[in-house]
């Protein structure tokens, strides 16, 4: 694999681009791994990369249905934050927060994190106090966050709506350090950074079954054959009640949903945050990329579904979002809409923890904020498989907090977990 | 748009209703043990495929159904209202 580098970047412009290798090898699967992970996303390609490089286990498969960043990696709207105040999730984010701030070089691969601030609107003075406590928090445990004012924010983004009498904008509540990357290239980063430390990344290997042995998990049933693996670890995010049930473990605190992202036409520059706007029912936030497309998104559904595709409710409601704060968008065309299937939890945190069967482990429950948490949540996950223990930010992260009355619930909304957007 | 053929309005489209959830749940009695109601409470089948659900006509009659939807196609089986008596009228009445 040619490194990314100045040298190779002149060298191979004077030769015609001929001197480039391939990514990541396509390997074929052998027949058995220290550790297996499935699913071929950015916490699977994460996973497999923190456990080479942090914990020197090189042999490694990552098992993936279709092609890397084919699923929810490449179905997001890209928003990298750590504005959470719940003891573990505000270590775990942070954390996340810091690796992205070094990924490009740590990658050799440029995932074009952009930390453009993350601003979120608030519009009543009982906002305005909910939202200075979580913040408050975040400045308690080092984590950047500040208000602005009114005057501050007209000057920051000058074009949003600030004439709205039934929900005017009192001010925002900001993190500067947030922004937003690449998603494609942190997918493409991991998968190719994973595979030069010896990692097989196999594509098209949809697991179709398991074969039981004392208890655990001795081989894995796939569409390229049989694969055992000492340890095995799910990361398959919308679809891990479908495997849980697979290796006959009954029930998950997780639904399936789906979530849609969308891409407009591009515009001349015209946003330079993330801009977050929740309020009376609406939930809405938007970037705009590099390319110059606005990206945004807004809430579910509403209804549990494992299909990969929108329904137009939404696209009105969210549209009619873009109106109420960004008027200026009102001409701008819809270029592409998907869905991608969340892992909507019962209390809307994730999980990172052994399973019933001693070697499985289970990554899943990402709701809304999946990629963001992809680089912690590839430490954390490979720390779990390695030590065989969970790390202190992530001792409660498991699927007996329900059952101890010690749920994470950044939003109080309570066990239906279509509320915890 | 998924249309959803109520048994007291006719077919209207979902964004008259809410989505409930799961419709098979099955509340154990109140001196249970802790881990029967943390199973009825938090954990869920999440079926890909046809799964009993609940929607309340919430901008329209306000009863609720249950619903027999594939989460995978959207395509619904059949609509019944919640309550067993209610079912009973609703077939009389056709």
């Amino acid at each position: 694999m040619t490194k990314f580098n100045a040298w190779n970047v002149i060298k191979n412009g004077l030769n015609g681009q001929s001197y480039w290798t391939r990514q990541w090898r396509d390997p074929e699967p052998k027949s058995s791994y220290d550790v297996v992970i499935i699913g071929g996303g950015l916490h699977g390609l994460a996973t497999a990369y923190y456990l080479a490089k942090n914990h020197n286990i090189k042999k490694v498969a990552v098992l993936e249905k279709g092609w890397i960043g084919g699923g929810n990696a490449g179905r997001n709207t890209t928003i990298v934050r750590s504005n959470y105040m719940m003891p573990g999730n505000h270590e775990f984010y942070e954390h996340s927060l810091k690796l992205w701030e070094n990924l490009s070089h740590e990658l050799n691969y440029n995932v074009m994190f952009s930390q453009r601030a993350h601003v979120s609107l608030f519009h009543s003075p009982g906002a305005k106090d909910s939202v200075s406590r979580i913040y408050n928090i975040m400045r308690l445990h080092g984590t950047d966050a500040e208000l602005w004012d009114l005057k501050t924010l007209k000057k920051k983004i000058p074009h949003l709506n600030y004439h709205n009498s039934r929900f005017p904008i009192l001010g925002a509540a900001v993190q500067k350090r947030a922004g937003n990357a690449r998603h494609d290239a942190v997918a493409w980063g991991y998968a190719r950074a994973a595979d030069t430390l010896g990692v097989d990344i196999l594509q098209n290997c949809e697991v179709t079954g398991f074969a039981r042995k004392n208890g655990n998990i001795e081989s894995i049933q796939t569409s390229r054959g049989i694969i055992k693996g000492k340890k095995i670890g799910f990361a398959v995010a919308g679809n891990t009640s479908v495997l849980w049930q697979m290796a006959e473990l009954g029930n998950l605190p997780i639904e399936s949903h789906k979530l849609q992202a969308f891409v407009s036409e591009a515009v001349k520059p015209l946003l330079d945050q993330v801009v977050v706007y929740g309020v009376g029912g609406a939930h809405f936030y938007i970037s705009q990329s590099d390319k110059g497309s606005m990206v945004f998104g807004g809430d579910l559904d509403w209804y549990k579904s494992y299909a990969q595709r929108g329904n137009l409710p939404m696209v009105q409601d969210v549209a009619e979002a873009a109106m109420a704060i960004f008027p200026s968008l009102g001409r701008i065309r819809l270029l592409r809409h998907w869905a991608g299937v969340m892992d909507m939890t019962m209390d809307g945190s994730f999980f990172i923890c052994k399973t019933p069967i001693s070697n499985l482990y289970l990554n899943a429950g990402w709701n809304y904020g999946g990629f963001k948490a992809s680089p912690a949540s590839g430490w954390y996950f490979a720390d779990l498989i390695a030590n065989e223990s969970p790390h202190n930010y992530v001792q409660n992260h498991n699927l007996e907090r329900f059952e101890k009355g010690i749920n994470i619930d950044e939003r109080g909304a309570g066990p239906d977990p279509k509320l915890h957007g | 748009m998924i249309r959803i053929n109520c048994p007291y309005c006719g077919e209207r489209d979902h964004s008259e209703f809410s989505y409930g959830g799961d419709a098979t749940i099955n509340y154990p009695s109140l001196d249970a043990s802790e881990k029967e109601w943390t199973e009825a409470i938090f954990f869920r089948k999440n079926i890909k495929g046809f799964q009993f659900e609940t929607w309340h006509h919430s901008n329209g009659c306000r009863m609720w159904l249950v619903v027999e939807r594939s989460t995978v196609t959207h395509e619904i089986k059949s609509i019944k209202p919640c309550h067993p008596d209610l079912q009973k009228v609703v077939k009389n009445n056709k």
